[in-house]
């Protein structure tokens, strides 16, 4: 960071007198054209010395050719040295910042790599704290708040007078507290209100920011950060405890996506259906071609592409599962252990089939952008595809309740999973039932697939990684249950979750199947076994 | 079980008889057969698949230019569709019923592990294209992928330098298996020699095809969030990686923040992955597709054509290929025959140019030498080359930084013995 002291000092000078004359001057214009000497040179410490001229220049565009270095976005003719960035399709001059028509000839993209990208974010950390977005000043103090990067210090008292917007205005009070304690020459009762400032942050970054401060010469200020460092590890290990909820609701919301369509299929129908995620993988390649013609026709829409598949991906899986209970299945009934040859066999088929067709790659599903990233919410990490599935879990999961609860389908294939044979005599077409229950579960399957297609991969053997998973969790939770299903994949996600960190994923696993193995021992028919004549029929 | 293996073999005969028709009518029964263990369906098809396609389009052509001793080559393809007792079955079909030369195949270690005794009771040759945890060297397997030392090693020393970061703490994630594991001993055994402290080391293991990074990720964020410069070495294999990725993507970790070097994400692999929030992440690897030079471009446009698919990728386990069957053809020639024993023996000591711009040598104990290649994620899925190895590195069959086989060598053309132990100066003894 020796660079960045350098040019702190620069940029205020030069900025002003940028300002002042209300462009580009001259000493800008030689400091850019250092930067393209620079970067013609080629190494990588040469570009990096190049982000510290531009750094220095204080020109208005320097944060604009920064971002767009870090993306390769600065192309440079090596013979003319004339160069140029993109900010999204638009070529602009690097000196001037005047728009070009198009990508002049023989430029080649500056390259970058790890070392050059900390030095770009180093010095836009310090260029952006002025930024006019919100979000890029927090990010930008961040930054410097991470780097610790002590010359900015003065700089940042300024702005944080002038700072209007609260939550930026919080974030820059927590870096000067930081930089503060990582300067370690400020006065006793500074060090002293900067520690109680990284305290009620409460957060990792402030347990390192206190490190420095633990070992003060003054033994107020070392006793004061020891405290805060000890009421923040107290505080992390109540918030990991709630984060390891949090992450086993969402596995758990995962296990019950993937399970209860299973939950239709075996638990009501009792048919021992291997085939059930191949259901859920042709569900997620339904997303792959919608988003595929979405890409291809409708690429601004594309965030609609999974509002899209939910319906088409019921759809397909519940038109393969009516096929496949009407050609196989339903010669079957009764006679379990036939029905699992054949439906996996079944599977078997439906994963070369799709191999064949989509290749045994994996496929591209991308995420829309309300899925992508994540926020923080009283020290809990949360991402936003997680949370939008624990939402369509529970959707899904309250609709198929109503379902089999209010619609006359639901009464029948309650009737005939009951008792067949008065269905039967009821006048019920037994046979139709049994075809929609199954194409319901596939149908219910084929959607899980959707949301699975947003954590995991799209292969053909996506399938596979959660059959066991969810006979696992219908068994668990009681064959033929639906709440059943729902309190036993939250159990065994949670659960899960709460063994991983001291465990490790692997024995966690297997620790899970051997507390199943107990319980299934004691309660066979699991949680919520249904009472009554009606699983003995 | 019978009747899908019945009809395999059935379509796998089918897809025979259509590369057979031609050279059987230009001069019958005098082809060198060529065989082909890959599988083509089931987890690993993924990867496999690919390198039965690079197979046969080498084959074809070395076709094209004459065959070899004057004969055709014909390609054998069995599925052992990622079964590891199945690939035994298969490595002994192809040996003794099809009568193979040679064989190109296997990726797991495990299904190498499963094909060894058979290679070494039929007394036949195989030329294993991936990079694999080492601690082997045996008479009948030419590894043509890269030992740890052509592929963990350098990556780590990459990271340690000033380029890469100047790394302090390391976590070494893997899948639970063979590879990894011994991978990350040898790696935390190396780091440690280089005064990394335990508390700076955490290894963590994770199921086949792991889905929910969630603690991992934030463990990883947590341990990476103490101040030191912290990377992440991962030995994940296969389908765990996508969902990885995205978890770091979502949890807002960067490749400025903590890098994660791969050794099994590949070209292939990332064509499945949306990289936008991949950029910067890293993976080593001995062969990138965006190396520049004639070898590679007239390769992968040859590798187009043959696919009939622009957007196929290559990937290193292909170069492996391509190296392989080249040292096979050139030691062939010099033995003048296919004869197992001759071909062993002859094959030590040949060159043939590699498609990074040099040439790779089989070495006596069987592995070869490569150049060793850093390589950034672009936002295209390729791979832009930071940092190179200066010259080819020596594949190391045993690990200088186990305790267990730092004594021991391979060598196939003087002691005649894949497990020589320099210090008592016997075979075998370890």
């Amino acid at each position: 960071m020796r660079f960045a002291s350098r040019y702190i000092a620069g940029i205020f000078s030069f900025a002003i007198a940028a300002f002042a004359l209300g462009g580009v001057s001259l000493a800008d214009q030689s400091r850019l054209n250092n930067a393209t000497a620079l970067f013609a040179a080629g190494s990588y410490a040469d570009t990096i010395a190049a982000i510290d001229e531009i750094g220095v220049s204080g020109v208005d565009h320097a944060p604009a050719i920064l971002n767009a270095l870090s993306k390769r976005r600065v192309y440079l003719n090596k013979t003319t040295k004339f160069t140029v960035y993109r900010q999204g399709s638009v070529y602009h001059d690097f000196l001037t910042s005047k728009q070009l028509d198009g990508k002049p000839e023989g430029a080649k993209s500056v390259r970058v790599n790890n070392r050059v990208r900390s030095a770009i974010k180093a010095a836009l950390g310090t260029l952006e704290l002025r930024a006019k977005d919100p979000a890029t000043r927090i990010s930008a103090a961040t930054e410097v708040f991470n780097r610790k990067d002590v010359a900015v210090l003065s700089a940042l008292e300024k702005l944080i007078a002038s700072e209007t917007v609260p939550a930026v205005k919080k974030m820059f009070l927590d870096t000067r507290a930081a930089l503060v304690l990582a300067k370690g020459d400020a006065a006793k009762s500074d060090k002293l209100a900067a520690i109680a400032v990284m305290k009620a942050r409460a957060k990792q970054d402030a347990m390192v920011a206190l490190e420095v401060a633990a070992t003060d010469t003054d033994p107020e200020v070392a006793d004061a950060a020891t405290t805060a460092m000890k009421s923040i590890e107290n505080w992390l290990a109540v918030a990991a405890n709630f984060q390891n909820i949090w992450y086993g609701l969402s596995l758990g919301s995962v296990l019950l996506l993937a399970a209860i369509g299973l939950a239709i299929t075996f638990g009501v129908m009792g048919v021992i259906n291997m085939a059930h995620g191949e259901m859920v993988m042709l569900g997620a390649y339904t997303t792959f071609v919608v988003q595929e013609l979405f890409r291809a026709y409708a690429p601004g829409a594309f965030d609609l592409s999974l509002l899209i598949a939910i319906p088409l991906a019921f759809a397909v899986a519940g038109l393969v599962g009516i096929a496949i209970e009407r050609g196989i299945i339903r010669f079957l009934y009764g006679r379990p252990l036939e029905t699992l040859l054949a439906t996996w066999g079944v599977s078997l088929v439906l994963q070369q089939a799709v191999r064949t067709i989509f290749g045994p790659t994996n496929r591209e599903v991308g995420a829309p952008s309300y899925m992508s990233g994540g926020f923080e919410f009283l020290g809990l990490a949360i991402t936003y595809n997680r949370l939008w599935i624990i939402i369509f879990a529970l959707v899904v999961f309250a609709s198929l309740l109503l379902i089999l609860r209010y619609t006359s389908l639901g009464l029948q294939m309650r009737a005939v999973t009951q008792n067949r044979r008065m269905a039967a005599s009821m006048g019920i077409r037994t046979g139709y039932v049994d075809a929609m229950t199954f194409g319901l579960g596939s149908g219910v399957a084929g959607i899980a697939g959707v949301a699975l297609s947003q954590i995991d991969n799209v292969s053909p053997n996506l399938g596979q990684s959660y059959i066991v998973d969810s006979f696992m969790v219908v068994v668990f939770g009681g064959v033929g249950s639906l709440w059943g299903t729902l309190v036993s994949a939250m159990t065994l996600g949670v659960v899960n979750k709460f063994l991983e960190p001291w465990a490790g994923a692997v024995l966690a696993k297997i620790l899970i199947l051997i507390l199943l193995i107990l319980f299934i021992q004691n309660r066979p028919r699991g949680m919520f076994a249904l009472k009554g004549r009606a699983i003995e029929a | 079980m019978a009747i899908s293996r019945r009809s395999l073999l059935g379509a796998a005969a089918l897809s025979l008889s259509v590369v057979v028709g031609s050279p059987l009518t230009a001069s019958a029964q005098e082809t060198i057969k060529v065989g082909i263990l890959h599988s083509l369906s089931g987890t690993m098809a993924i990867s496999e698949t690919t390198l039965k396609d690079a197979m046969l389009m080498l084959i074809e052509e070395q076709n094209k230019k004459g065959g070899l001793l004057g004969k055709k080559l014909e390609p054998v393809v069995v599925d052992p569709a990622s079964n590891w007792p199945l690939f035994a079955e298969k490595a002994r079909e192809l040996i003794s019923q099809k009568k193979v030369a040679a064989v190109f195949g296997a990726w797991t270690s495990v299904s190498r592990k499963s094909v060894l005794p058979v290679f070494k009771e039929l007394n036949s040759v195989l030329f294993y294209p991936v990079q694999y945890e080492g601690e082997e060297s045996e008479r009948n397997v030419f590894y043509t992928g890269a030992a740890p030392n052509q592929q963990a090693i350098p990556a780590v020393d990459y990271l340690m330098s000033k380029d890469g970061g100047s790394v302090k703490r390391w976590v070494l994630a893997g899948t639970d298996y063979v590879y990894p594991r011994t991978t990350n001993k040898i790696l935390a055994a190396y780091l440690k020699a280089k005064g990394v402290k335990d508390e700076d080391i955490m290894i963590n293991y994770t199921p086949f095809g792991h889905s929910d990074w969630q603690t991992i990720v934030s463990d990883i964020k947590k341990f990476g969030s103490a101040g030191k410069k912290t990377a992440v070495v991962s030995t994940i294999n296969g389908d765990a990686n996508v969902p990885f990725y995205k978890e770091l993507a979502n949890k807002g970790i960067s490749a400025t923040d903590i890098p994660v070097i791969a050794f099994s994400v590949g070209e292939e692999e990332l064509a499945g992955i949306d990289t936008s929030n991949l950029v910067g992440h890293l993976a080593a690897w001995n062969y990138f597709q965006s190396v520049e030079n004639d070898a590679n471009t007239a390769f992968i446009k040859k590798w187009k054509a043959f696919t009939k698919s622009p957007k196929r990728v290559s990937n290193d386990p292909m170069e492996a290929h391509y190296i392989g069957f080249n040292m096979w053809v050139k030691a062939v020639e010099k033995a003048g025959t296919t004869d197992p024993d001759k071909v062993i023996d002859a094959i030590i000591g040949v060159e043939v140019p590699n498609l990074t711009g040099g040439t790779s040598k089989m070495l006596p104990n069987h592995h070869i030498t490569k150049p060793v290649l850093i390589g950034e994620i672009l936002e295209t899925g390729q791979f832009d080359v930071v940092w190179k190895t200066k010259g080819l590195v020596a594949g190391d069959a045993w690990s200088d930084f186990l305790p267990g086989s730092k004594d021991l060598i391979g060598d196939w053309a003087g002691k005649k013995c894949g497990n020589f132990n320099t210090k008592t100066s016997k075979c075998g003894a370890s």
